[in-house]
Order: structure tokens, then C-alpha cells, then sequence
């Protein structure tokens, strides 16, 4: 194994361990933050391919992905802070009434 | 992250991996990647998660569950995951290396920023498009929750 496989096993198990928190948690800000840790490792695989082939391109993406990433920050955190003040709770099973 | 119940040692844990995650960008040699990483992922969306955390200051009931009830096919999901990002990372072809100082292709600023704004201009382009549709957005949940404390 060497060092680039080890990074992309660790972006995998970053991915992997985001996406867990993403399906087991039920707080609703971890869920969040989760998010945040998948977008991370997919960050770290794009460095290492990008590093590997001496490209730009993944560098470019990497780029383009803080963007989407904060912006989506800027809007969870106001529709978090909205079903707080809904449901007085930040357990995702208290917005089961938000059901279409 | 996956087993802690208070939301603010979550956030310590995630700056944590992510600060740690701008030190890996560094030693690979990507330093403007590690320098962004730390400003914009610890510098502004952490701090802003943590402002957050604190504002909201919702306990959660002493006996409430941690975990949802698709903890045991999540984490068969995971699991599989894991193994078959590993099982593809293990096949295929890892040729040249990724640290600076072995002469394989890692690229400079230089080149990042003329790419970035020649070959990939319309790219850019477009992230200003999403930022204005990001913020239109935004203002857009600040009017609902004004209506209905107006409602209330």
C-alpha cells in the first residue's frame, strides 16, 4: 500500500463514517456536521487523484466544493434554526409532521 | 462523531479532523488547498456551527435514543461501503506518487490559477450564479420565519 492508496482509504473511511452519522444520528445539527465530514473525504480523494495526475482539475473541484459547502451551511443552519423553533427540539423524528 | 451526544463535542471532533485534514493538504505539497481548508471549513462554517450550538442550547432528554432506528442497516450499509471503496482502491492502477520531491507531476498555483480562470471560466461563472441563488435563498427563510412570528 502506498501513500496514495492510504489517503484514499482514508477519504473513503471519512466518507463512510459521514454517511453513518448522516443515516444513524438523530440530532439534527450532528447531521449536519456529517454532511461536512463526507464533503471532506470527497475533498481529500480529489487532492490525491488531483496530485496524482499532475492536473488541475481536481484542485478546480475542490475549489468549486468549499463553495457548495458553505452556502450550504449559510442555508441549513436558518431552516435548523426555523424547525428548532418549530418543534422545540432538534431531534429529526419531531419534524415527522412536516410530512407532505 | 458517530457516539457522542452532546453536538458541541461533535464540532471539537470535526475541527479537529479537518484542521488535521489542512496538515495532510500541506505536507502533500497543495499549500493555497490547506490554507483555504483551514480558513474556510475551521474559520467559517465551524465557527459558524459552533455560534450555533450555542445559541440553540437545546438539551436533549436524559432518556432519549441516540441512534434512529436504521442503525442496523446503516451501518450494513456502511460496512459494504467501506469494502467495496476498498476493493476498488486495492484494483486499481497506483502508479506515481502523491508527496512533493518524487518529481511526479504534482502542479504549482501557477497553474491552478491559470486553469482555473481559462479553461474553467464558465465554472467560475456559475459558482456566482449559485452564490446569488444561495443568497436569494437565504433571504427567502429569514421572510418565512419573519411571516410567522408576525402570524404568532
Amino acid at each position: 500500500m502506498n501513500e496514495s492508496q492510504f489517503l484514499l482509504a482514508v477519504a473513503g473511511g471519512l466518507f463512510t463514517i459521514g454517511l453513518l452519522g448522516v443515516v444513524i444520528r438523530r440530532n439534527a445539527l450532528v447531521m449536519l456536521m456529517c454532511m461536512e465530514l463526507m464533503l471532506n473525504g470527497v475533498n481529500l480523494s480529489l487532492v490525491t487523484f488531483s496530485q496524482q495526475r499532475g492536473d488541475a482539475a481536481g484542485a478546480v473541484m475542490v475549489f468549486l466544493t468549499f463553495v457548495v459547502a458553505t452556502a450550504e451551511v449559510a442555508l441549513a443552519i436558518p431552516i435548523v434554526l426555523l424547525l428548532v423553533k418549530h418543534a422545540r427540539s432538534l431531534d429529526v423524528d419531531r419534524y415527522s409532521e412536516l410530512k407532505g | 462523531m458517530l457516539f457522542m451526544r452532546e453536538p458541541m463535542r461533535v464540532a471539537l471532533a470535526l475541527i479537529t479532523s479537518m484542521s488535521s485534514l489542512g496538515a495532510v493538504y500541506g505536507l502533500m505539497g497543495v499549500h493555497f488547498i490547506a490554507a483555504f481548508q483551514v480558513l474556510i471549513y475551521v474559520g467559517a462554517v465551524m465557527v459558524f456551527m459552533v455560534y450555533v450550538i450555542m445559541l440553540l442550547e437545546v438539551k436533549e432528554a436524559p432518556g432519549s435514543k441516540r441512534f434512529s432506528s436504521y442503525v442496523v442497516p446503516g451501518v450494513v450499509v456502511g460496512v459494504l461501503l467501506m469494502a467495496a471503496l476498498g476493493a476498488g482502491m486495492l484494483r486499481g492502477p497506483m502508479s506515481s506518487g502523491v508527496l512533493p520531491g518524487e518529481g511526479s507531476g504534482t502542479f504549482s498555483l501557477v497553474e491552478f490559477s491559470s486553469a482555473f480562470l481559462t479553461r474553467y471560466w464558465l465554472v467560475f461563472e456559475l459558482t456566482t450564479v449559485f452564490l446569488v441563488g444561495a443568497i436569494v435563498a437565504a433571504l427567502a427563510v429569514v421572510n418565512v420565519s419573519r411571516r410567522k412570528q408576525e402570524g404568532a
